[in-house]
């Protein structure tokens, strides 16, 4: 699997060159700066980008903002950002194109290897991966929406989080059965109507975002 | 909404120079500062003059009557200024005997200063404000002692006070009498002449006009007294501007008076900037000390003993290389933390708008962000506001119950405007809450004002203003 990595700190960027490597990921590219993470991730079109948020020159969101850019350009890019905090705002931004194939993550989350590439590997495969952290500061700020009960916004946190139906089930002790049906109830509730597409994870996550 | 305009609305409560301020009495909002109006012309208006209904009859009117009731006012007054002139020349020269001498000069001076407030008062009534002149009180002056002596004899407007008194009350009283007379005239003409005429009396004369020689004539009086009071009412406020601007000469603050008044000014915001600078290092040196490094030196030593274990007992080295990691991942959470409270990461890569959105997304009441600033703010400006909107946001979210609140920051003519507002219950007064004092003490060092209207049951709308530049829009 070809790999793009945008990361500024030399320290940090041939770790994770060199944890991706040992997971028999091919890093084709890795950027130390934000103007060249575009042209990088057009030419080489890699089937995932990991992406610092803050980049030089201007230590703002450069990394995001060529993240998003490069995915208007080319629709479902996977892209994972990493971050040292993270923002819901930002998530919000990741996910509007509804594209799936996104993740967010803390940087330090790196440090559970294995949990780290698996959660690669899912947003390299069109999945959504969003940080606990980030996911907690969604689903603190509000009363519960739409009338989800405490079962289904559990649910709805672990979709936010990256997990399958499976992974999902075994979390929360009950079978791949009740979750599905869980999930039905969500997207009902949400107002999402029935079909069979993957992407509808990726928007009732967006929705709790949105409300 | 006029922001410093005395009773503009009864529910705005003026700070931003108030505390900082100390002998001006709170909510007459006359002493505000902005960096380009530092040194007022030799007048020192600052606050806009009140219109008071602008040029509608009924404004006229209105200004009309409170003028002639303002020239009421200034003749009373003005009889007390003999006896405060004497008191206050009583207290002077007493002032070397022991200990007596100093409380009568303490006396004398209050009533004063009492006296010239009352005219400034009038001033303001008249949309003429006059800003108090006085040197604040040095910290540790009791009154009677030489110190607390010297602080009035060598303040000017001490002098000045003095001085205008005998005028100002002759100036006064003759100005008044005037406007006092031919309204009094007037009402004369068209109240007594008709009663007169009904009781039966025949021979009148009234005005400087002519003496009545029939009931016909009498009647005449009654048009004239219009005439009369319709020129007392146009009369009325030039007089009282007249009044008021001579008052000015001795009242109002010199120029060397406003400049000491902004040095003591800044004195207060720059001690205030800077304690709350000591206190925030403070709180960040703590911070660190009992969370991050304490973990850091717990990691450390986890992974001493892992070393030592490492070949005796493969599996409990294991077990503590996974602890010294959940150690690292909890340093690094209360670093995230730490970062967040000095400056969030998110201002520095989104500045302010983009600041203040993340913000109103973690609110749990459903917040709306409007904004348009063509530029970004200087750093320590981009903060010092971002902290406020957040403290009035979450005083917002504590305090109110509110169904839903809105923020909006807009930058006009070298202002930045931000406005935090919401639907609950109102009732706020920066007077009392320390988190409205706080977002004052953070503003104050940059110039800026706050002004929070809050009446009973809401809505609530806190207003800052800062002046400021922004810089170019981001490339």
């Amino acid at each position: 699997m070809r790999v793009v990595i945008a990361e500024d700190l030399t320290l940090l960027r041939d770790g994770l060159t060199r944890l991706l490597e040992a997971f028999d990921f091919e890093v084709v590219d890795a950027i130390d700066n934000g103007p060249a993470l575009l042209p990088a991730l057009l030419r080489h079109r890699p089937d995932v980008a990991v992406v610092d948020v803050r980049l030089p020159p201007t230590q703002t969101d450069e990394g995001l903002k060529a993240a998003i850019a490069a995915r208007e350009r080319i629709p479902g890019l996977p892209v994972l950002v990493l971050s040292q905090h993270v923002e819901p705002l930002y998530a919000r931004e990741l996910l509007t194109d509804q594209a799936g194939g996104v993740g967010y993550l803390l940087k330090e989350r790196v440090s559970d290897v294995e949990q780290f590439v698996a959660t690669v590997q899912q947003v390299a495969a069109g999945g959504t991966a969003f940080d606990p952290e980030v996911v907690a500061q969604m689903l603190a700020r509000r009363e519960p929406l739409a009338g989800l009960t405490a079962r289904e916004q559990e649910v709805l946190r672990h979709i936010a989080e990256g997990r399958s139906n499976a992974a999902i089930a075994a979390r929360l002790f009950i079978t791949e059965k009740v979750v599905s049906k869980h999930i039905n109830s969500i997207f009902a509730k949400l107002g999402m109507p029935p079909s069979d597409d993957d992407n509808r994870r990726v928007m009732a996550v967006l929705k709790y975002l949105d409300a | 909404m006029r922001r410093g305009a005395p009773g503009a609305s009864g529910a705005v409560t003026s700070i931003g120079s108030g505390v900082t301020q100390p002998e001006i009495p709170r909510g007459d909002g006359l002493y505000r500062f902005r960096p380009e109006k530092a040194v007022t012309p030799p007048g020192g208006v600052v606050a806009p003059p009140r219109d008071d209904g602008g040029m509608t009859l009924r404004g006229r009117l209105r200004t009309g009557v409170s003028a002639i009731v303002d020239a009421l006012f200034a003749i009373s007054l003005a009889l007390l200024n003999a006896p405060v002139l004497m008191l206050w020349l009583a207290g002077l020269v007493l002032s070397p005997v022991p200990v007596l001498g100093a409380e009568l000069l303490a006396v004398a001076t209050t009533v004063v200063r009492w006296r010239a407030d009352l005219e400034r008062r009038l001033s303001t009534r008249a949309g003429l404000p006059i800003r108090r002149p006085y040197l604040p009180a040095p910290a540790d002056a009791e009154v009677g002692t030489g110190r607390w002596l010297r602080w009035i004899i060598t303040d000017p407007a001490t002098w000045r006070d003095a001085a205008w008194l005998l005028p100002g009350a002759l100036v006064a009283a003759a100005l008044g009498l005037i406007v006092v007379a031919i309204t009094a005239y007037g009402l004369v003409g068209v109240l007594l002449v008709p009663l007169w005429l009904h009781l039966g009396g025949l021979w009148f004369g009234y005005g400087v006009f002519w003496p009545t020689a029939n009931r016909a004539e009498a009647w005449l009086a009654l048009p004239q007294g219009l005439a009369l009071l319709l020129l007392a009412l146009i009369l009325a406020p030039l007089i009282r501007r007249v009044h008021v601007s001579f008052a000015r000469l001795f009242l109002a603050p010199t120029r060397s008076a406003e400049l000491r008044l902004r040095v003591a000014h800044l004195t207060v915001t720059r001690a205030d900037a800077i304690d709350a600078q000591a206190a925030e290092l403070r709180r960040i040196e703590r911070d660190l000390h009992d969370g991050a490094q304490a973990r850091m030196v717990a990691v450390g030593m986890t992974i001493g003993l892992a070393e030592r274990l490492v070949r005796r007992d493969p599996t409990a080295a294991l077990k503590l290389l996974a602890e010294a990691r959940a150690a690292s991942t909890s340093a690094l959470v209360d670093l995230r933390h730490l970062v967040r409270g000095i400056h969030p990461p998110v201002l520095a890569e989104r500045g302010l708008e983009g600041a203040v959105q993340a913000l109103a997304m973690h609110l749990p009441v459903p917040t709306a962000v409007r904004s348009h600033l063509p530029g970004r703010l200087d750093a320590p400006l981009e903060s010092a506001v971002y902290f406020a909107v957040a403290e009035a946001l979450a005083n917002m979210s504590r305090h109110s119950g509110a169904k839903s609140a809105w923020v909006s920051l807009s930058h006009v003519e070298g202002v930045l405007a931000v406005e935090v507002g919401d639907d609950g219950n109102g009732g706020a007064d920066a007077g009392r809450g320390t988190g409205l004092h706080s977002i004052e003490r953070r503003l104050g060092a940059f110039d800026g004002t706050m002004a929070v209207s809050s009446p009973p049951g809401g809505p609530t709308v806190v207003t800052m203003e800062l002046p400021c530049a922004l810089s170019s829009p981001k490339t």
